[in-house]
């Protein structure tokens, strides 16, 4: 949109920026490697912190609260409840890795390449100025009421059926008709 | 902020979730690649938001969306997970195999069969938990799985 500066010279924002973007791409990476399963779960906390600062500083601040609150506190919380219900092993588990990995690290890495080229040549030269105050709560919560009440309202009800579908899933007294 | 920087950086966290997806056996861990790979759009969608100052503020809404979005797979899938060990022992995708082709040499390529306790055709996934897996929820996995082993030998 506006002319862009040199990438010689980069703002403390983007420092910023970059750090936390190391640091959630370093602990993805621990996620997905990583032989214990527990840890796996809490590099997971690490990754989503490091995206919610990267959101701060991108000047989406209600969006960085609600990452914190529902993927650190809700979802890493679920998922260390399924490890503990599944009977994980703590500690180190030899076989963690199916046995098409490689497989899996040549379409990823094929995937990191594609991706990244497609995307250095198609945003090079855009630049989008950081002013703050555009991801405040009022303005999401005016932007939702206007003109988003009817994804809102939709998305309710899913977040309802998927909670009492979960609920009879996973309680065994509840059966079928037979 | 160049738009270049949050780009790569989902990009490159979206492939290690497509890693993650591939590579992991854990149902649970498959699961998290999953929610990396989420991240990397909502990642994307903020900062397209913030470069497009779009005016409903569709990036960061649609953001919030996928944040719910995933909160309920997550809890759906956790459900469909437990619900898988109650009634196999087991979380462990290589031994999950029911669907696959039933091929003459899949025996000797495709799995171990020295340490594979899901191999038995007899138990269908569709046991109810109220007969046997509730019962064998609550025993030992390692007594699960010779007891299965035993039943496939009978019917073998």
């Amino acid at each position: 949109m506006t002319e862009a500066p040199s990438y010689l010279s980069p703002t403390g924002q983007e420092i910023v920026f970059l750090l936390l973007g190391a640091v959630a791409v370093g602990s993805a990476l621990l996620v997905v490697t990583t032989k214990q399963l527990v840890h796996a779960a809490l590099w997971l906390v690490v990754c989503f912190g490091a995206l919610a600062g990267g959101y701060l500083v991108l000047t989406a601040e209600f969006v960085a609260w609600v990452q914190v609150l529902i993927y650190v506190g809700a979802i890493v919380a679920l998922l260390l409840f399924g490890l503990m219900l599944t009977r994980a092993p703590i500690g180190r588990t030899a076989d963690l890795d199916s046995r098409n990995r490689p497989a899996a690290a040549v379409v990823a890495v094929a995937t990191a390449v594609v991706l990244v080229t497609v995307v250095i040549d198609g945003f090079r030269t855009a630049y989008a100025p950081l002013e703050p105050g555009g991801g405040s709560a009022k303005e999401l919560g005016s932007s939702i009421f206007r003109n988003w009440v009817l994804p809102f309202e939709a998305l309710s009800v899913l977040l309802l059926a998927a909670l009492i579908g979960a609920i009879v899933l996973s309680r065994t007294d509840i059966r079928g008709r037979d | 902020m160049h738009v270049v920087y949050p780009a790569v950086v989902s990009a490159l966290l979206f492939s290690i979730g497509v890693y993650g997806v591939l590579a992991r056996r854990n149902t649970i861990l498959v699961l998290m690649s999953v929610e990396l790979m989420l991240n990397a759009v909502n990642l994307n969608l903020v900062a397209f938001d913030v470069w497009l100052r779009d005016r409903l503020h569709s990036g960061q809404v649609l953001t919030l969306f996928v944040i719910v979005i995933a909160a309920a797979e997550v809890g759906l899938g956790l459900a469909i997970i437990l619900a898988l060990y109650r009634n196999r022992q087991t979380v462990d995708l290589d031994r999950l195999r029911d669907l696959a082709e039933p091929t003459g040499t899949d025996g000797g390529t495709a799995r171990d069969p020295a340490q594979d306790p899901a191999q038995d055709p007899v138990r269908g996934p569709l046991q109810g938990p109220a007969t046997a897996g509730s019962s064998d929820a609550r025993t030992d996995p390692g007594q699960a799985v010779s007891e299965s082993a035993a039943r496939s030998g009978e019917t073998s």
